[in-house]
């Protein structure tokens, strides 16, 4: 395996304090130097994205008085894909006084990260949701409340207490206008720069420090260059390398890819979520997959006939010739086991070919007892929307027929390396919300990922970027700096190669080639034998790829096939990296399920004693080998167990 | 089935476009419209022809991007945005004419891409609450009755996908600065700029080239999210109140 990668010298955040973990982001914000309200202006922050972790990042410095440029491939910030996000935000308010607290809550990000996140960023975390819910209430988020007016909770994902907070089904939508209006609000200011339908395609790195970006304006096709002191990404996961999953069509790695090149550390890319609830593929044409709120567990019941191939319609199987598989399996945690073990259980039961739908490819999800139980308008209540929803694209009522659903590429929890400060390894690089590796470990926690989110660009990065800035304003660049200009020949040079390849295949073709070869061998369960085939077919094709996609039109256009093709070349070095990194860890943990380590009843099997570290892999060139750089991680508050939810 | 398509095909915003004829085989009922779209463009990149752009991202019908007009009517003959559109509602041999969205102020950019720009600028006009980060105080401070912030949740769940502007006769955007006005002076926390927050949404609304509202309804009818035509009259009555609240100062 060692021909596939080097090791290097480990590596460390420096940033967190030591002590007591409850006082270790007081120390921080208090270590840290701060800018003089007047000096703000005199310095400037580039933020790439305009979701959770962007707008918001980029409304609270411009209202701090920093000079922001924000920039986001949508035709407007508002659509950026945290819009997306369904079930709710977590928070440790113990409103419904059920236990909860900011340490149950960093318990249980730590225990459902499977010991592979840091207690310190988590505990941060878990410190600073409570203010979120209080920053999104004084904006006008209007959240689910209850007859008295208070906030309603309720339980969701793998936890056992009401600590999420939601709006309707559509808790990233309203979150994500609310630091929309935040960020428009800043625009009116003066105090943000807006730039939309603009890609980054490349850092500008000067003088040892990221000090600005290549954009391409997506109308004109103009390649701009734009310098700041600071430059902090918040372009969200790479989850489209599987090209069929629940994030929007235009999601992609470009951003933090070419920020690895640059020398920022990937970490952990193997993690994934494959999220246990989605609508089920129904053809060829495909072009994504739709996820349905977990929310869904909380009173639907997961079942496969008990003999495999049964044709009977679901309503006239009877109870006895059902299998209730995860509550049968998991009699504590039932329906509401964390996503990856609900995931995977799916996945066996289709394997053992029992499931259901086109292709055996979908499991049911049964509300005929909630119905029951509650009456009709008591479900339609909870999960009207959902269930339209599901209606609208199956075309079957759910209703009067058990749902099918399968699981599906959703979450990605690798991303670029950060310390606790959020800056990469590239000085003057932040990274924030999905985009970094920082929070969730091996796996995500539902509703935890709006919560970072909104933490880091709300309540973290404003506190830590200051120490940076503090050291600016850095030497005056312009476009004919050398690495200004080389950045930006780079991007012309890959944009004329695309056009001139002018072969015989679409760039969706390549993309879904690629997607699939990753559902297979890097996606809900791995083994070295198929990690290995896998590398050699994405060089393969990423070769092909190289000599015979074809891009029409030009460069000084809108060209959505040209955009397209520069995500997917992209794309094919990070799938590469992901299987390496998978291949490496031998282990089983969160979404990283290797089939070689299992416990005799077929659960994940992590090794602590090998694994227990992050790895943050560096950059050495196309096809060369990267160098693995491990952080240890270390537990000291939080005792590190075999997950178990039986 | 197989489908005909009439397209909108327009190079860039200062030239003249025109509809050209399309023909799909094999197209599944299943399939999205903009799956079929998909299919589309694959065929014309394989035939050396440029696709068709169109605007698209989340494909669940929340980000509020795509939308065309699909024979005469905003997102086509369902009541949902055009990616949860499906073919299923078309039959075999039809022909279905697909166009941007028109109005002055959504200019073309491309094929059936538009600049929905102004609607940003409505929004930062006065569409926020003030809240620095920071500032707020414990959410359970301010209670806010039940029936107000389900009034508001309905209003905030526009996707400013700009249907109500394409279907509307004099193009206007009322619907969606109605929108926002009623989500949030709904809320308490949006008391103190209420008055203010409708006279700029709805200045800016004008400068941008929209039309004006003559209550006519076809954009609550084509409203993805059912946003209701009663928000118009609550922006009314509102503007209303302001207004003569600033002439008796």
């Amino acid at each position: 395996m060692t021909e596939l990668y080097i090791e290097g010298d480990p590596i460390r955040d420096e940033k967190a304090p030591e002590g007591p973990i409850q006082e270790r982001w007081d120390k921080r914000r208090f270590s840290a130097k701060l800018v003089n309200p007047a000096n703000r202006r005199k310095l400037s922050v580039i933020i790439v994205g305009t979701g959770l972790a962007g707008a918001s990042a980029a409304a609270t410095l411009g209202e701090a008085g920093y000079q922001v440029t924000s920039f986001c491939y949508q035709d407007s910030p508002r659509r950026a894909h945290s819009i997306a996000a369904q079930g709710g935000i977590n928070a440790a308010k113990n409103y419904r006084n059920d236990g909860d607290s900011i340490y149950r809550l960093f318990y249980d990000t730590v225990k459902g990260g499977d010991f592979r996140s840091r207690e310190s960023n988590v505990h941060r975390l878990a410190q600073v949701s409570v203010e979120i819910i209080d920053q999104c209430v004084a904006q006008g988020v209007p959240f689910a409340r209850e007859y008295g007016g208070l906030l309603d909770n309720r339980s969701f994902g793998g936890v056992q207490v009401s600590r999420t907070f939601y709006a309707r089904g559509q808790t990233g939508q309203q979150l994500l206008i609310g630091a929309y209006q935040a960020l428009e609000r800043q625009v009116a200011a003066g105090t943000v720069e807006m730039n939309t339908r603009h890609e980054m395609l490349e850092v500008i790195v000067a003088g040892g420090r990221a000090r600005g970006i290549i954009a391409r304006d997506m109308v004109t096709g103009e390649i701009e260059t734009h310098f700041a002191d600071a430059v902090v990404l918040a372009t969200g996961g790479y989850g489209n390398v599987f090209y069929l999953s629940t994030n929007a069509m235009g999601c992609n790695v470009t951003a933090a890819w070419r920020a690895h090149r640059k020398g920022a550390l990937f970490a952990n890319p193997c993690y994934t979520q494959i999220h246990p609830t989605c609508i089920p593929v129904s053809g060829e044409y495909q072009s994504k997959l739709t996820l349905m709120s977990e929310s869904l567990r909380n009173d639907g019941r997961i079942w496969v006939p008990k003999k495999g191939g049964d044709p009977r319609d679901p309503r006239d199987i009877p109870e006895e010739e059902r299998d209730y598989y995860l509550e049968r399996r998991y009699p504590a945690f039932g329906n509401l086991v964390p996503r990856d073990i609900a995931s995977r259980a799916a996945k066996n039961v289709c394997d053992e070919g029992r499931g259901v739908g086109p292709g055996g490819l979908g499991v049911y999800l049964d509300f005929a007892d909630a119905i029951k139980r509650m009456g009709r308008p008591a479900v339609e209540a909870r999960y009207g929307n959902l269930f339209d929803m599901y209606q609208r694209i199956t075309g079957e009522n759910p209703y009067e027929v058990p749902m099918r659903i399968y699981p599906a590429v959703h979450y990605t929890m690798g991303g670029l390396w950060v310390d606790y400060d959020l800056q990469s390894t590239l000085p003057g690089l932040f990274v924030t919300g999905e985009a970094n590796f920082s929070d969730h470990g091996a796996n995500r926690l539902g509703a935890s990922a709006l919560m970072q989110g909104l933490a880091d660009g709300y309540f973290v990065l404003p506190n830590t970027v200051n120490d940076y800035l503090a050291d600016g304003p850095f030497e005056k660049l312009d476009e004919n700096t050398p690495e200004a200009r080389e950045a930006s020949e780079t991007v012309r040079a890959r944009i004329d190669r695309l056009l001139s390849i002018n072969g015989t295949r679409t760039v969706d073709s390549f993309h879904k080639e690629l997607g699939q070869i990753m559902w297979d061998y890097c996606g809900m369960e791995r083994t070295e034998e198929g990690l290995r085939k896998a590398i050699d077919r994405i060089r393969e094709l990423r070769g092909e790829f190289w000599q015979n996609v074809r891009v029409l039109g030009s460069n000084d256009e809108l060209n959505q096939a040209l955009e397209k093709a520069g995500r997917v070349a992209d794309f094919f070095e990070l799938a590469e990296l992901m299987c390496i990194d998978a291949l490496h860890r031998r282990e089983s943990c969160g979404g990283h399920f290797r089939a070689e380590s299992q416990t005799e009843d077929g659960e994940a099997l992590r090794d602590d004693d090998e694994f227990a570290y992050v790895a943050a892999w560096e950059f050495a060139g196309t096809g060369e080998q990267p160098v693995l750089r491990k952080e240890d991680l270390e537990y000291e508050y939080v005792e590190m167990k075999q997950r178990s939810y039986k | 089935m197989n489908i005909t398509l009439r397209v909108w095909r327009q190079k860039s915003r200062d030239v003249e476009g025109r509809m050209v004829t399309y023909e799909i085989e094999d197209v599944s009922p299943d399939m999205s419209f903009l799956e079929m779209l998909d299919v589309l463009n694959e065929k014309l990149t394989l035939q050396g022809e440029e696709p068709v752009a169109f605007d698209h991202d989340c494909r669940e019908g929340i980000c509020g991007a795509c939308g065309v007009v699909i024979d005469g009517v905003a997102h086509g003959p369902e009541t949902t945005t055009t990616c949860q559109l499906h073919m299923r509602s078309f039959s075999d041999g039809d022909v279905i004419t697909v166009e941007p969205w028109r109005a002055t102020a959504f200019p073309v950019v491309k094929d059936l891409v538009v600049d929905r720009g102004a609607f940003d600028r409505i929004i930062q006009a006065g569409g926020y609450i003030s809240a620095p980060t920071g500032t707020a105080p414990d959410a359970h401070a301010m209670p806010v009755p039940k029936s107000d912030a389900d009034r508001a949740f309905d209003a905030a769940t526009c996707i400013g996908c700009g249907a109500c502007v394409a279907a509307c006769p004099n193009a206007s955007g009322m619907l969606f600065t109605a929108a926002k006005v009623t989500h949030l002076g709904m809320l308490p926390q949006g008391q103190p700029e209420r008055e203010a927050r409708v006279v700029k949404m709805v200045n800016q609304h004008d400068e941008e080239e929209f039309g004006g509202c003559t209550n006519i309804g076809e954009c609550a009818a084509v409203c993805p999210k059912g946003i209701p035509l009663d928000t118009i009259s609550q922006l009314n009555r509102d503007l209303l109140g302001s207004l003569t609240s600033a002439s008796s100062e």
